[in-house]
């Protein structure tokens, strides 16, 4: 009863500041994505002034985009795009998966030496073993090489953490039956643990997907053929060579966009709960 | 029979050493022996002409008398002011799309957009929006407010300001949806117990909801310092450090020590400082987390 009053007095209050809530999120969400659908109107016209906010639909064309396909060898790049992020994601998914098994399920010499050195390399920003880690891939002649821009970066201490903690979820009775049926290591991890662990596999495709589509700066140090260069290195290239050519510039950028994005929208759910689950584990 | 366990045990052992080998070898190569690298590399004089040569601390010294670099330590340190805003912007953000409103997905993720979204692409738009033509001057210009453009990126005061404002944009949807989920694992009686004795919408934010958000307050916070720290792409895509050293950031510097000058010793001395001062902002974060009771674990 005394909750229903304060209720019905605070009504006109809360309606009030629903609609005060909503003006606000339109206007965070006009500069949040504003910035983008401008970036899409731009691209999608020929002629006018590139930076008036003046749109005409007679302006609208996608020339743009088949000029920035034809003109910049648009499926070139992303060609280069896919083969390096499904392999550096194969590779995280498969030897991350390796490695996390025996971490979970054995006991054996050494194991909190090597959870532990695992934890601390992922405290240790990327950055600060650049230039060595150029040297090395040097040194390997891997330099221009899509080898030299994928190994790196391709096994995440992050994700042997995470299929680890899967691992342990995984029911232990399927486990003993696997090895009373007389299967081998290799056999109960391939046919029990790995079809147990799908969720947080498909948690790190996600996380992978989006690091390694988006990662520029290491390919620009490994790679010295443009050629080889994946979207976001040669659109930093064509930024800088053809800035003059905007209408292009804002095509080949929307472009590298939508696949990140379809990808995010499709997964939200589940990326959002492994971003924000990192704080609680 | 205690030989038999004894074997069992040393063949468990490989087998976990076969399991573990691709993915340790990989990591071995690539990330530990490159940080044990650097602090061996920071004490030489190595570029690719020319010999190699112990120096010992000369790196140091010659970076404490280089200019740039000095100038690079102090933008950087002044950078970290992004570090409060973000976080107070986005706990404020998070508290209004924890609302139970209709539609409220939908702005949650269009919030996020510029998280998943390239620097490199996010860098180009704003690049677009603050160039001397761009979409701002023309807009003020033909609205008749301002006569000449203003040089966001182009002047040596408006250039770090505008690196900021687009790293704050682009890290906002992150700590959002981190404190989103803070506010989320916050018990509903709680917070009604409170409404009920008479407290009002501010003093159950100030009162109940900040200090059990302070476990995320403090990791983000120090997420938040690591990053500033070493704030890169935005800097190598729109302005190269300039105008005039303006936004000469420290993880800039050595990059271009490293991969311009081929000076690979001193970049990684540089490097070296650049941890150092990361350690000490976490640290002073850490501390500052401690006396304010922000872990919850005592």
């Amino acid at each position: 009863m005394v909750i229903e009053r304060i209720r019905k007095r605070r009504n006109p209050k809360k309606l009030f500041g629903d609609i005060f809530a909503y003006l606000l999120l339109i206007f965070i969400a006009v500069i949040c994505a504003g910035p983008f659908i401008w970036l899409l109107l731009s691209s999608l016209r020929v002629g006018a002034n590139i930076y008036s906010l003046d749109f005409k639909l007679s302006d609208f064309s996608l020339e743009n985009f088949t000029g920035v396909i034809s003109y910049m060898n648009l499926p070139m790049y992303v060609g280069n795009t896919v083969i390096i992020t499904v392999a550096a994601i194969v590779l995280d998914v498969v030897f991350s998966a390796m490695c996390a098994y025996p971490l979970a399920m054995m006991d054996f010499k050494g194991k909190n030496i090597i959870f532990g050195t695992l934890v601390a390399t992922m405290i240790i920003p990327a950055a600060a073993g650049m230039i060595v880690n150029y040297l090395i891939i040097s040194k390997l002649h891997l330099l221009n090489t899509f080898l030299g821009v994928i190994l790196p970066s391709s096994v995440k201490a992050f994700s042997i953490i995470l299929m680890r903690q899967a691992y342990l979820g995984v029911p232990k009775e399927l486990v003993e039956a696997a090895r009373i049926d007389g299967a081998g290591e290799l056999r109960t991890w391939a046919q029990i643990m790995v079809p147990g662990i799908m969720p947080s596999i498909s948690t790190i495709i996600i996380f992978d997907f989006i690091g390694n589509w988006n990662s520029f700066l290491w390919p620009i140090i490994v790679l010295q053929d443009p050629n080889k260069y994946p979207l976001a290195t040669a659109l930093q290239y064509l930024n800088g060579s053809f800035s003059y050519k905007f209408g292009y510039v804002a095509a080949g950028t929307i472009i590298s966009i939508i696949p990140v994005l379809i990808v995010f929208m499709v997964c939200q759910k589940n990326y959002i709960e492994a971003v924000s689950g990192a704080v609680k584990g | 029979m205690r030989t038999k366990t004894a074997t069992m045990k040393t063949r468990r052992t490989i087998n976990a050493y076969g399991f573990m080998a691709p993915a340790l070898i990989l990591i071995l190569v690539f990330t530990i022996i490159p940080i044990i690298g650097s602090l061996i590399l920071m004490f030489y004089d190595y570029s690719v002409l020319g010999t190699t040569k112990f120096i010992g601390i000369k790196n140091f010294v010659k970076a404490f008398q280089d200019r740039v670099f000095l100038i690079s330590i102090k933008n950087s340190v002044l950078f970290v002011i992004v570090v409060p805003i973000i976080q107070i912007l986005s706990i404020l953000l998070a508290v209004l799309v924890n609302r139970n409103l209709p539609g409220m997905n939908v702005f949650r993720t269009l919030f996020y957009i510029p998280v998943v979204t390239s620097m490199v692409a996010v860098s180009i738009i704003w690049g677009f929006i603050f160039d001397s033509n761009g979409v701002i001057n023309n807009f003020l210009q033909n609205a008749g407010i301002i006569s000449m453009p203003l040089g966001f990126l182009s002047s040596k005061f408006g250039a770090m300001p505008c690196i900021m404002f687009i790293t704050v944009w682009q890290g906002l949807g992150y700590y959002m949806m981190m404190y989103l989920a803070g506010l989320q694992g916050i018990p509903g009686e709680l917070c009604e117990a409170a409404r009920i004795d008479g407290a009002d919408s501010l003093k159950v934010f100030t009162r109940i909801k900040l200090p059990l958000l302070k476990p995320y307050i403090w990791f983000c916070s120090l997420n938040s310092v690591i990053s500033a720290v070493g704030v890169f792409d935005v800097v190598f895509v729109l302005t190269k450090g300039g105008p005039n050293n303006a936004t000469m950031v420290i993880n800039y510097y050595s990059y271009t020590k490293a991969f311009s000058d081929f000076q690979f010793g001193y970049a990684a001395a540089i490097g070296a400082v650049q941890a150092i001062v990361t350690t000490l902002l976490s640290i002073t974060v850490f501390a500052y987390g401690k006396k304010g009771g922000m872990t919850n674990g005592d």
